[in-house]
């Protein structure tokens, strides 16, 4: 008997959160609703059958989720008796950051990198697990898999620690931290399958329905709530639309499709003609953007 | 482009209707980790560019910022280039080079693929080793205008060494000697030969041209002659190793112990060779207590048997003793126990390793101390000869001897890598700074038992009326160590206490008359002395240490030797310029004349402690206060008596 590529992957995974798990002090995991996060938390309830994953989830908000993925956080906690702490920069709150209005860098900025550097400071966890795959991107197609971070939450690339085999060094000093990708070989291809083949819960934002939507410098945004600010001659339509990645509402584009099931999401994949992070305004800053917002600590 | 209209990344065909009759097969499809190795110029990126490009697995706007980098920082003028797909980091794109592993992923309708594209340099060796030693198969590229190079031996023998068992050799660039066989022939035969002397077997020699994409996915016009598969066709059906694993004993490193509630204890981890399945007997190692599977319990419901690769758990029929770090195998074939062992090392940070320093080692789910305790030779890699070496720096490769504080489990490195791999790290940096390939156990470390004795080092201590301890003191030549040190063994002598003083300049006329001043030499001093120091407090003696003892790691290796609390650190704090005026040896003179090599504080340097238990200030204090100021501590330690 053979394993398969999507054993092979989920196997790698368990294994992966177990090894930070057994060093690291205080884990957490990152949880985003995203379809990543998703696959992510049901490897960890996997990897600590009949326990439950020894540590918190952590989602760091900049209350511009969509509606969904707030009832889905909800719902899933629940249903899964696991420990969720949320955490929002009272610093951008009192600022009222509005991507909107402040544009996707500060925003992301103020909301995701300086929120999540303080969610780690306050509870004092040394490992989070985060759902990033090296297909997405360039820069993190060079990261390891144990991504290592100053006191200050700094990404050196140039001076990783190398990854031999399976044996992962987790040793780092008072105050360090590390930054776990157990999906690191995963494809959103490979994502999609083993959703289909575990039937893993989603948000119902990645299925086609007929929603709401402006367009917005070649991108369709979706308007999720009444803080969406419409411009001049903006006039939200009815277009059927689904999303291939979920962020900040006002930061993400949805594309037109017609796929309601993950089997027609996977067959609609196959067709495609574009990458997942195309849909993301925070992308198109500069060529080298992520690799920056990474160094400066962002997941 | 050079095409009219491109298929969709994925699928095969774009009238693809019955999803469902489509995925199944899908999620059946095997794994291939590979490796390309090659020099910038050998058209690696490239390669891998256009396996991406040809398998379709490029998107449209992957395709779209290609060609806008391609005009921005292109070497191919109008022509796509490759290379900046996986050239991710901003050094990279800037240089042009590629400095670290990356990994691309693609698939086809038979197999999902992960390749790791490593840098060539000689420079970059650490990097190539990290690539390969998960990696299934590996391409080796050479220019068909230059053909084999010592570069492409040095990748040869590295490859051969991380146990990757089948190569392909990508004559690239055929499209530059005109498609020649002749050019081919030689260089497949000139290679073959090379292969069988470094013992690679399966080989595969294909001529292509990354760049115009000649034997990539289909044969190629130009290159009738070839009657062997396409790359792609090659990595579509290499077997892999996993059905040599998967006869192989059955080892599994135990990760994490699951204990939910009174009533249930599972070992996880993961198997990394043989199979298992609920009744098999078990042994755990190292312990040798041995069991029998009760269950493999997964989320899905209990599995009736398990694979190399596969992440389990595992409960057993009896109550033993079962931590994270044992490796639980099966009883018929169970793997080594030794606490010896000879291995193959590649060193990967700019600080050497250096005999004598001791280290952590993970193997598997185990972390222990070792230290490398004679290193063989050095091999060049270049040439694959054996050097007489006394440590190895960055990307330097060596035979050496390990020991370790105790016994662990293993299997050679050929047989299993996951049991026989190892890391070091720094205890000092956390960084991980060499990879280990073990190769046997050394007999003499089974035949030799510490001798328990019954008079001990309690008694013996209680006989003299103090407590046994180490008072390592460190500092500058010319810090005054040997004074105070001299002063502190009057003081405890007149009190009519035990005492020894172990002095710098008085062990190297006899003991260690043999060592010099060389970083490797001066470990190995700090050693011996720390060893000795260490049977004397079981002697139940004060043992006062007067060593400059620069590096932190000898003097945390002297610490970790004797037991908590018996080593008292006196760090003898006078700055350079202080001890430099005062050189009572002459010795920085010596040293400001160049007539004197590494010495410390000139031209080898002094690592200040952190956490020593005493400062005493040389500046600010004489010889005589600061005695007074030690004794007054050991006497609140309990050390000794107040008077």
């Amino acid at each position: 008997m053979t394993l398969t590529h999507l054993q092979h992957l989920e196997a790698e995974s368990i294994h992966i959160i177990r090894e930070v798990v057994a060093e690291a002090e205080k884990p957490v995991m990152l949880y985003s609703m995203g379809k990543d996060s998703s696959v992510m938390l049901r490897l960890a309830m996997k990897a600590f059958h009949p326990a439950k994953p020894p540590f918190p989830l952590l989602h760091v908000d900049t209350t511009w989720k969509f509606r969904d993925m707030y009832t889905f956080r909800d719902r899933m906690v629940k249903e899964l008796g696991i420990d969720l702490i949320v955490h929002v920069n009272p610093e951008g709150l009192k600022m009222n950051i509005n991507p909107s209005i402040h544009g996707s860098t500060i925003h992301t900025d103020i909301m995701k990198t300086q929120g999540l550097k303080q969610a780690l400071d306050t509870y004092g966890f040394d490992a989070a697990f985060g759902g990033a795959r090296r297909d997405e991107e360039k820069s993190r197609a060079k990261e390891r898999i144990f991504s290592f971070r100053s006191a200050q939450h700094h990404w050196d690339p140039k001076n990783q620690r190398p990854e031999l085999w399976r044996v992962y060094n987790c040793r780092k000093h008072q105050r360090e931290s590390i930054r776990v990708f157990p999906l690191s070989n995963w494809t959103e291809l490979d994502v999609w399958q083993y959703i289909h083949r575990e039937s893993i819960p989603v948000v119902p934002l990645y299925f086609a329905k007929e929603r709401p939507v402006v367009e917005r410098n070649g991108a369709l945004i979706l308007v999720d709530d009444d803080r969406m600010p419409l411009g001049e001659g903006e006039e939200p339509v009815m277009r059927t639309v689904r999303f291939r990645t979920l962020g900040c509402f006002p930061l993400t584009g949805a594309i037109e499709s017609t796929a309601d099931t993950v089997t027609a999401i996977i067959q609609e994949m196959l067709l495609a003609r574009t990458s997942e992070r195309q849909g993301r305004v925070i992308d198109h800053d500069a060529a080298a953007s992520m690799e920056k917002k990474k160094q400066e600590g962002y997941f | 482009m050079g095409r009219a209209t491109r298929r969709s990344p994925h699928a095969p065909d774009l009238a693809v209707t019955d999803i469902e009759r489509y995925l199944e097969p899908q999620q059946y499809k095997g794994l291939l980790r590979f490796i390309t190795c090659g020099s910038v110029d050998d058209g690696k990126s490239t390669l891998i560019g256009r396996l991406l490009y040809e398998a379709n697995m490029l998107f449209e706007d992957q395709l779209a910022a290609l060609e806008a980098d391609s005009k921005k920082f292109g070497t191919q003028g109008s022509e796509l280039d490759f290379a900046l797909l996986l050239d991710g980091l901003t050094a990279e794109r800037e240089q042009g080079i590629t400095i670290d592993v990356a990994y691309r992923f693609f698939s086809t309708d038979k197999r999902k693929f992960i390749v790791a594209d490593t840098p060539g340099h000689e420079q970059y060796t650490r990097n190539m080793v990290t690539g390969a030693s998960t990696a299934d198969a590996a391409i080796l590229l050479v220019d068909a205008r230059k053909g084999v190079m010592t570069q492409t031996r040095r990748h040869s023998y590295l490859v051969s060494l991380l146990g990757i068992r089948h190569v392909v050799l990508a004559v690239n660039k055929m499209d530059l000697v005109e498609y020649a066989r002749t050019t081919f022939a030689a260089i497949e035969d000139e290679y073959r030969a090379f292969a069988t002397q470094i013992g690679l077997g399966d080989i595969c020699c294909i001529p292509v041209s990354a760049l115009k994409g000649d034997n990539i996915l289909t044969p190629s016009d130009k290159t009738r002659w070839y009657q062997g598969p396409t790359m792609m066709g090659y990595l579509e059906t290499v077997e892999v190793d996993h059905a040599r694993l998967e006869r192989a004993p059955f080892r599994m490193p135990v990760q994490w112990v699951n204990r939910p509630h009174a009533d249930f204890r599972g070992f996880a981890g993961i198997v990394t060779s043989g199979t298992i399945q609920t009744g098999d007997r078990i042994r755990v190692q190292p312990s040798g207590r041995e069991s029998r599977v009760a269950r493999l319990v997964a989320y899905e419901g209990d599995l009736r048997r398990a694979v190399p690769g596969q992440s389990i758990t595992i409960t057993l029929a009896d109550e033993i003793d079962v931590s994270r770090g044992d490796v639980i195998s099966s009883v018929d074939a169970p793997a080594g126990v030794a606490d010896q062992f000879e291995a193959t090392l590649v060193w990967m940070s700019d600080q050497p390793m250096l005999p004598g320093r001791p280290y952590w080692l993970k193997i598997g789910a185990k972390t222990v101390t070792a230290t490398i305790t004679h290193l063989k030779y050095r091999v060049d890699v270049n040439r694959l000869e054996h050097l007489a070496a006394k440590r190895l720096e960055l990307n330097e490769i060596g035979v050496c001897n390990v020991a370790v504080d105790r016994p662990i489990a293993f299997d050679p490195y050929r047989e299993n890598r996951d049991t026989g791999g190892f890391i070091l790290i720094d205890r000092l940096s956390n960084n991980t700074v060499g990879a280990g390939l073990l190769h046997f156990a050394l007999r003499r470390s089974q035949n030799i038992h510490w001798q328990a004795t019954d008079v001990h080092k309690q008694a013996r201590s209680i006989q003299k009326g103090q407590k046994a301890c180490v008072l390592w003191f460190t500092g500058l030549s010319g810090a005054g160590k040997s004074t105070i040190a001299n002063l502190i063994e009057k003081k405890l002598y007149a009190r009519g206490l035990h005492t020894y003083l172990l002095d710098g300049d008085n062990v190297r006329h006899g003991l260690n008359r043999d060592l010099g001043f060389t970083d490797e030499d001066r470990v190995e001093n700090i050693r011996r002395v720390a060893e000795v120091a260490k049977l004397m407090v079981d002697a139940g003696l004060i043992v006062i240490v007067s060593f400059i003892s620069p590096f932190r790691s000898e003097r945390r290796m002297a610490r970790a030797l004797v037991e908590d609390g018996e080593f008292i650190e006196v760090f003898v704090d006078a700055p350079l310029a202080v001890a430099e005026q005062r050189d009572p040896k002459g010795l920085y003179r010596k040293a400001r004349w160049g007539e004197l090599k590494n010495f410390t504080g000139i031209d080898s340097p002094y690592e200040t402690p952190e956490h020593a238990e005493i400062r005493v200030d040389t500046v600010a204090n004489t010889p005589e206060g600061a005695a007074e100021q030690i004794i007054a501590i050991l006497e609140e330690r309990g050390v000794i008596g107040s008077l």
